[in-house]
């Protein structure tokens, strides 16, 4: 094979360096549009097959082809998946942005990259390992049309000679990836294979990082956040589902619409024993989802910020005539364009409060793909219970990014249906009272559209509605009913999953956080441990109205930092509603708002920082 | 079909399902005395007495406006959503996917359709949703106190001397080329021809547009308005005259089929149409669109059934769900087995 061979230089101080075993993160710098998914995914199950704990964050454009990408996997022994903001190997890909994705290294870092944009200059400080591409890629794919999909699939192969990322594990990973289709697994692989063998032949190893077998991902599995809410929806028993395109929730309702086709449709008659309709706008979306619940059906749609705001007068709708309807919001960031493909917990107080007039909303708070699954089930047993629209904020980097987790437990309980009268129960009662609070509880009975008795009509409308549903402008109808829907709120309160807490010794230093900041909390913790002998308790909010053990959380300790993936703290205001003055006095703030994921070490220096000012 | 006998009533107060009119009724109109939407609202208590709907089957939608609160004002025993301003359709369209033996009636206005609802409205027609959907159209927004609506005509003056200058919304001729298998427009004064049509539509499977004038008589009933009842009454020129035979009306029909064309609904009821002064055929939709724009042109306020075809399968049937209702299947239909998720799993590890 015909290439320049060039000796990568051994520094000195790096020669003789014990080797860093399973403890790096990769990003590889590469343009949108270009195959370079496969590569990435590929690579991350790789690892994952090799027993090694690791996450993928993908840094992505809005755009299709053409804008530049950046992927990283972390593989850390001490199971450590949350984004870090340095790595140690570069893959550079992208001229556009070569040269800043080198200058950005750390000493001492790895860089693979094409040798055509001769980085080698920039730094003397990096370990450069040159690869001609092109060269490669001619021989192993004829087609020069493929060419640029498969050309990154070189890479899987360098990596894997110079990090020690068996072969196999690549060749099983790439199956999987393409599964019925033999052609292009096999056309990656001989990609791989060259880049394999070309690094045998004409690389030194150089740095110290060095992947190896371990037993830590036994049994588990790889998964997006997305898919493992659209199998929550699918195993809730969802019958009617209404969405409207938009990133970074598309991948909902679509992975959903595939896993409905193979698992539900009815064998006897061959029927669906759903539907799923693309809607023409967000507001359609949520009309439709909240008729079918009218009706009886368990629906749901899936959105992001845009669609919460157009939802948002039919949120208020669906609150106050009292109709079930489950709304995934995979938040990201902003308004119109500039940065919809990346990640934020935008949307907690729009969203809690969604609506005009006095409206408020529960919401789940998952921090994993399993918790995806599990609570997109109990979101719609306690849409159906309270008779409510129920949210479950998620965001990007949980929906869009490929996670590990053990598998998925199967529902252990019964799908619960809540209060709806049969007719025989209607004819029984002679007649029942839609908007009546019989049990306490501030929920009502009701009624499905066609049961067939004289008195089980009803006629659902906004506000002004008195116990029978019948119209009434009234204010102390008025009043009684939101007094009622208020209490109702109350009862979610106890029906919402209670915080995850771990105390400690010396409750002096307490961390309130939600959602995907979790995983860089959990390191966080050992960080400031480990570098600032700061034992910190941590309260992780599972459900908004929040429960009385996160008072209990914020009594206990002297300081207590909320931790928000947004500029203007909206957990921290959301919390700042429902807390005493001197709970209120406690709170402190840690924002994180770039659009990446959240970091550990982002969270502990902030939070040492402020500890050092107090 | 047509011959199918019914049994005979037990007594000739109640309608073929042994119920009386009274059952029909709603709540007492809080409209203006003499408005138009009173009169539609009495045509369909006629009509759905007369063709023996069963109300619990009814599901009522409307919008927001004047028109919308109307659906109180009938079939009080039947389900109803009033839901938000021009989002109807889409609420109308879940609870068809949550129970396909619905019989969904929405009234809408033309503000609520054809300004804020325009969106949901065009949707709901290119889906031919088996719905009937009536606009009380009266050229203005009654409930916010007169002012113009998207289908005011060119020169049409509001009470206050403002008058409009832009063109109106057709939305019969929207519906017509966007999808809807039954398109009507009538008058809320004409009694005959209204409960003829919307006979048809309770017979018909698929999106039912009736665009029915429905004079505003607060604020849209003076000299210069285009929806008064004296101008529609004077520019009133219908494509035919319409006799509807229901499938169970043990009767047989003569016609002329030289001047009158039969259309035969989904449940075997018929439409007859008897030519006036042009042959009209409502099967043609390039020809339902240029009689639209050519009477529009001519200043003609043109009435009766524009386009049907009882043959376009409905949303519902395209989505090939299950006859029962989606709403009330049990969970052995709706939660897969754990060899499912033990299988999902599998392939993901």
């Amino acid at each position: 094979m015909a290439t320049t061979h060039v000796e990568p230089k051994l520094d000195a101080s790096l020669a003789g360096r014990a080797p860093i075993i399973n403890n790096l993160s990769i990003q590889v710098a590469t343009v949108n549009g270009s195959g370079s998914q496969t590569a990435n995914l590929v690579l991350l199950r790789a690892i994952f097959q090799m027993g090694i704990p690791v996450s993928g964050k993908n840094l992505f454009p809005s755009n299709i082809a053409g804008l530049p990408t950046w992927f990283t996997i972390r593989a850390s022994k001490q199971g450590y998946i949350a984004r870090r903001r340095d790595s140690e190997y570069m893959v550079a890909m992208n001229p556009e942005t070569a040269e800043e994705d080198v200058l950005s290294l750390k000493p001492g870092a790895a860089c693979v990259y094409d040798e055509r944009l001769s980085l080698k200059r920039l730094r003397d400080d990096v370990i450069f390992y040159p690869v001609p591409f092109d060269q490669l890629v001619a021989p192993v794919c004829p087609d020069a049309r493929l060419r640029k999909l498969v050309r990154n699939m070189i890479y899987d192969g360098i990596l894997a000679k110079l990090l020690g990322i068996e072969m196999e594990e690549i060749h099983k990973a790439l199956q999987k990836q393409f599964r019925k289709k033999a052609k292009a697994a096999e056309l990656n692989w001989n990609a791989a294979r060259a880049g394999y063998e070309f690094a045998e032949k004409n690389l030194v190893k150089a740095d110290p990082y060095t992947l190896e077998r371990m037993n830590a991902t036994r049994g588990k599995i790889l998964i997006e956040g997305n898919a493992a809410t659209a199998l929550g929806s699918m195993f809730a028993g969802v019958t009617v589902v209404t969405w409207y395109p938009i990133t970074p929730s598309s991948t909902v309702c679509e992975t959903l619409t595939d896993y409905m086709k193979r698992y539900r449709i009815d064998k006897e008659t061959g029927k669906a024993t759903f539907a799923i309709v693309q809607a023409e706008d967000e507001l359609a979306a949520l009309g439709m989802a909240l008729g079918a619940g009218w009706a009886g059906a368990r629906s749901m749609t899936a959105t992001s910020g845009p669609g919460i705001s157009l939802m948002a007068e039919f949120t208020g709708f669906g609150y106050y005539v009292e109709i079930p309807a489950v709304i995934f919001d995979i938040q990201r960031v902003g308004p119109s364009t500039g940065l919809p493909t990346r990640t934020a917990q935008g949307d907690i107080i729009s969203t809690a409060l969604l609506s005009h007039g006095d409206t408020k909303h529960p919401m789940f708070l998952p921090c994993s793909v399993s918790e995806c699954f599990t609570m997109a089930i109990d979101a719609f047993d306690l849409a159906e219970d309270l008779q409510t629209p129920v949210f479950v904020m998620t965001d990007l980097d949980l929906g869009m990014n490929t996670w590990m987790s053990d598998p998925f437990p199967y529902p252990t309980k019964p799908i619960a249906r809540g209060k709806v009268l049969s007719a025989e129960d209607v004819r029984r009662m002679g007649g029942f009272e839609r908007y009546k609070d019989v049990d306490g509880d501030g929920i009502g009975y009701r009624t499905l559209p066609g049961t067939p008795d004289r008195l089980s009509g009803w006629f659902a409308r906004g506000s002004g509605h008195n116990e029978k549903a019948i119209y009434s402008e009234r204010p102390d109808v008025y009043v009684n009913n939101v007094d009622r829907l208020a209490h109702k709120f109350e009862t979610a309160r106890h029906k919402m999953p209670g915080p995850i807490i771990t105390e400690s010794e010396k409750p002096e230093v307490g961390i309130i956080a939600y959602g995907t900041s979790h995983w860089a909390i959990e390191e966080s913790l050992d960080q400031l441990r480990r570098e600032h002998d700061i034992d910190a308790g941590y309260c992780r909010l599972r459900a908004f109205p929040f429960s009385p053990e996160v008072h209990d959380f914020i009594n206990r300790y002297q300081r207590v930092y909320v931790v928000d993936q947004n500029r203007d703290a909206q957990m921290l205001g959301l919390l700042r509603l429902e807390c005493s003055a001197e709970e209120i006095a406690k709170l402190r703030s840690v924002r994180h708002y770039d659009g990446s994921a959240l970091d550990a070490r982002s969270v502990t220096d902030e939070i040492a920082s402020q500890e050092d000012a107090n | 079909m047509a011959t199918t006998t019914v049994p005979s009533s037990p007594s000739a107060k109640t309608n073929r399902v042994g119920l009386e009119m009274a059952y029909y009724k709603g709540n007492k109109s809080t409209l203006c005395a003499g408005c138009g939407h009173n009169a539609i609202s009495e045509r369909i208590i006629e009509a759905c007495f007369e063709m023996g709907v069963e109300p619990h089957r009814v599901a009522k939608f409307s919008g927001i406006g004047c028109s919308s609160k109307s659906p109180a004002y009938f079939l009080s025993s039947a389900y109803g959503v009033n839901a938000v301003h021009g989002r109807m359709p889409s609420v109308a369209t879940g609870a068809l996917l949550a129970n396909r033996h619905l019989l969904a009636l929405g009234v809408s206005g033309d503000g609520d359709s054809a300004s804020i609802g325009i969106g949901q409205f065009v949707h709901l027609m290119r889906r031919n949703l088996p719905l009937i959907y009536i606009i009380e159209d009266n050229g203005c927004y009654g409930l916010t106190k007169g002012q113009f609506s998207a289908t005011a005509d060119v020169g049409s003056k509001l009470k206050t001397g403002v008058v409009n200058d832009l063109p109106p919304i057709d939305t019969c001729a929207l519906a017509i080329q966007l999808g809807a298998t039954y398109v009507a427009r009538s008058f809320s004064g004409d009694k005959r021809q209204l409960l003829a049509l919307v006979k048809g539509a309770l017979a018909h499977n698929g999106t039912s547009m009736l665009d029915v004038i429905s004079p505003c008589v607060t604020f849209n009933d003076h000299e210069g308005s285009t929806k008064s009842y004296s101008y529609v009454k004077d520019h009133d020129e219908p494509v035919a005259d319409v006799t509807f035979v229901p499938f169970f009306e043990d009767i047989s029909v003569d016609y002329d089929p030289g001047t009158t064309t039969s259309i035969t609904l989904h449940d075997g009821s018929q439409v007859l149409l008897r030519k006036l002064e042009t042959a009209y055929d409502p099967t043609n939709k390039g020809a339902a669109l240029q009689m639209l724009t050519e009477s529009h042109d001519k200043g003609e306020i043109v009435t009766g059934l524009f386009y049907v075809d009882p043959q376009r399968p409905n949303f519902i049937d395209l989505l090939n769900v299950m006859e029962e209702p989606l709403a009330t299947l049990p969970e052995s239909k709706v939660r897969p087995p754990k060899e499912v998720l033990d299988q999902v799993m599998e392939s993901l590890m």
